[in-house]
């Protein structure tokens, strides 16, 4: 009897020991004790793997001119909603640039890393950059869909990925609800009409954007694809070209991804400076000039007007006309939220 | 009678001393790897209380998404069972050029991220796909329907049949077809009173293998099945969803669920397998 306790005893001090090892091991980002080097994780979303490859290297390059300290970046991509999860279970992230402001007020709630203030702390609603919903068709648009009333048309098909699941996706969802209600005159009702209607035109409820854009430019799905305008003009330049047409409609909504220094994280790796002076770098002409030439919106009215051919004036409503996104992610989109309504179960 | 006779008794033979420590060893890992995350999930969704449990794990549209997880998944690990089967009777039986090649074939849906072979799938099947645009005159629809579940649940479900049964079949060996040939058993005879007895409970462990794998799976299916509410959409997926937004008792509550239900039929196979492993020795 005794003799079985002692080695079970012996047992879990060797895995308490093993595990003392692994926690050891794992390096915490920072600054080193010369000063001279610093490391940055920024917790990103899925498409602005280029957007932050010019801007790490164009913000290190100044960073090291302005400092002599030399900034090495880590970058962490996934599902917007995905990596907000991970920052609140302890990913060290020293900043985070995420797809819609819900994702940062959730680390600010549950995990307190960052004040619920946050998105007062630097300009644009901590949104140095923006995006709106367009619409991506088929060259020649052979469907002839000039606006969101065309896609509820008989025989059209229409992309989205699941609000549900994609933050993006909210923002296609809202854009559409905008649009039901201005045509309705400004009724919910008819709002929520249209949205039930146009999502029965979704034949693939991809979990992710760069899924829909797949299933719509590689699969040869759907006759218009929702998609965030710098997604649109990376499948119609680049992915396919000649292939597509984008479509820009009456109304959409001023897509707003959110930037934020990780108060918390920043202070134990000893990056608040840099960290802060790395997203204020966003603003800066520069920096606004590389987002544009990843199509995402400028918020600097001169570096915009350069690039008044690629992105064309259109009417946005914005997360505030929608009462900010806590009161619209409960009301569209947490379970029995307006979204869920549209799919009510199979007809009995 | 001694207390350490009794215990040694259902402790059994050992050619390797030290059942305390193995013992130990082997409780505390199990409950370090498996036990403890396990009962986290049950404690998390205990925060929910029953009628809150009942509501996200048992609605409607968690239920028509459990009928397909599991549903797929044990028609997936049927095919499997038959087409496993055949590969590991080629494999163990005959000698061709590229044998090798075939067997190390047979592995790779274990090595493959399931995501990518959830791409590769949907690409193949797909209305405008190699395989999808021959289906389509013929009025089958595989990407983006339950079907097309299935298939990828085959993909990833393959190897536990053939990697299960393929060795008990080799260790069967040829002489006893020829011993039960002599005794003027007919080829079907041979197979189902010789052959199939002897590797059943290895088919039934494949079996239970792919079937726990599909149920679980999340990678390759999300890619192909469209994800349309109470139609297309699987189990993991609603978990995730219920992750997005950030509900982690409601998530907990189907995972809850997901749990029992395979830990159940893992324990019905093991039952089946025991009582057919004790029919066989008498």
């Amino acid at each position: 009897m005794g003799y079985g306790n002692r080695t079970a005893g012996v047992a879990l001090a060797l895995v308490i020991a093993a595990s003392g090892v692994v926690s050891g091991c794992s390096s915490p980002s920072g600054g080193s004790k010369d000063g001279k080097s610093v490391e940055l994780l920024n917790v990103s979303y899925d498409p602005t793997r280029e957007l932050y490859k010019q801007v790490n290297a164009a913000f290190a390059a100044d960073w090291q001119k302005k400092t002599g300290q030399a900034v090495t970046f880590k970058m962490s991509h996934g599902g917007s909603g995905k990596q907000s999860r991970a920052v609140i279970d302890g990913l060290g992230a020293d900043v985070v640039t995420l797809a819609l402001a819900y994702d940062v007020d959730a680390i600010a709630q549950r995990a307190k890393l960052l004040p619920a203030t946050w998105e007062t702390r630097l300009p644009d609603n901590s949104a140095p950059y923006t995006s709106t919903i367009v619409l991506l068709v088929r060259k020649g648009n052979p469907k002839g869909i000039r606006d969101w009333a065309d896609l509820v048309k008989p025989g059209v098909q229409v992309i989205t990925p699941n609000p549900k699941t994609s933050g993006g996706a909210r923002w296609n969802f809202l854009a559409a609800w905008g649009y039901g209600k201005k045509a309705g005159g400004g009724s919910d009702a008819a709002a929520q009409a249209y949205v039930t209607k146009l999502f029965q035109h979704v034949p693939v409820l991809d979990s992710g954007a760069r899924g829909a854009t797949t299933t719509f430019t590689e699969r040869g799905l759907g006759d218009v694809l929702i998609a965030w305008e710098n997604e649109a003009l990376l499948s119609e330049k680049e992915l396919g070209k000649g292939k597509f047409d984008i479509v820009v409609p009456s109304v959409s909504v001023l897509a707003e991804p959110s930037v934020a220094v990780v108060d918390a994280n920043a202070k134990k790796h000893g990056t608040e400076k840099v960290a802060e002076a790395y997203l204020k770098f966003l603003y800066t002409p520069e920096g606004q000039d590389i987002a544009a030439k990843n199509y995402y919106r400028p918020r600097d009215a001169g570096v915009l007007a350069g690039y008044a051919a690629v992105f064309p004036k259109v009417e946005t409503l914005t997360i505030r006309d929608f009462g900010g996104w806590a009161a619209a992610q409960k009301r569209f989109f947490d379970d029995g939220g307006v979204f869920d309504t549209i799919y009510a179960g199979p007809k009995r | 009678m001694g207390k350490a006779a009794a215990a040694s008794r259902w402790r059994g033979a050992s050619v390797i001393p030290g059942f305390g420590l193995t013992f130990g060893i082997t409780l505390v890992w199990l409950g370090l790897i498996v036990l403890i995350p396990l009962t986290t999930i049950f404690l998390r969704a205990a925060g929910l209380g029953w009628d809150g449990f009942v509501a996200v794990g048992l609605s409607p549209r968690a239920m028509a998404a459990y009928r397909l997880s599991f549903g797929a998944a044990a028609a997936a690990a049927a095919i499997n069972a038959v087409f496993g089967l055949l590969i590991a009777w080629i494999l163990a039986r005959y000698e061709f050029p590229g044998k090798k090649l075939v067997d190390a074939v047979v592995d790779l849906p274990f090595a493959l991220p399931t995501a990518v072979a959830g791409i590769a799938l949907v690409s193949l099947y797909a209305n405008n796909g190699w395989i999808g645009s021959l289906l389509v005159p013929l009025g089958i629809k595989v990407a983006y329907t339950s079907l097309g579940v299935v298939i990828a649940l085959v993909f990833i479900g393959l190897p536990f049949i053939v990697r299960t049964v393929q060795p008990v079949l080799a260790d069967l060996g040829g002489d006893v077809e020829e011993a039960a040939a002599t005794l003027g058993a007919t080829r079907w005879q041979t197979f189902s009173r010789v052959i199939f007895p002897a590797i059943a409970p290895a088919l039934l462990t494949g079996f239970a293998l792919a079937f726990a794998r599909g149920v679980g799976e999340y990678g390759s299916v999300i890619f192909i099945s469209g994800n349309m509410p109470y139609r297309t959409e699987i189990a993991p997926l609603l978990i995730a969803t219920q992750l997005e937004q950030f509900d982690y008792p409601g998530a907990t509550a189907i995972a809850c669920v997901m749990l029992v239900a395979s830990f159940s039929m893992l324990l019905l196979v093991n039952v089946l397998q025991a009582w057919r492993a004790k029919r066989g020795t008498r």
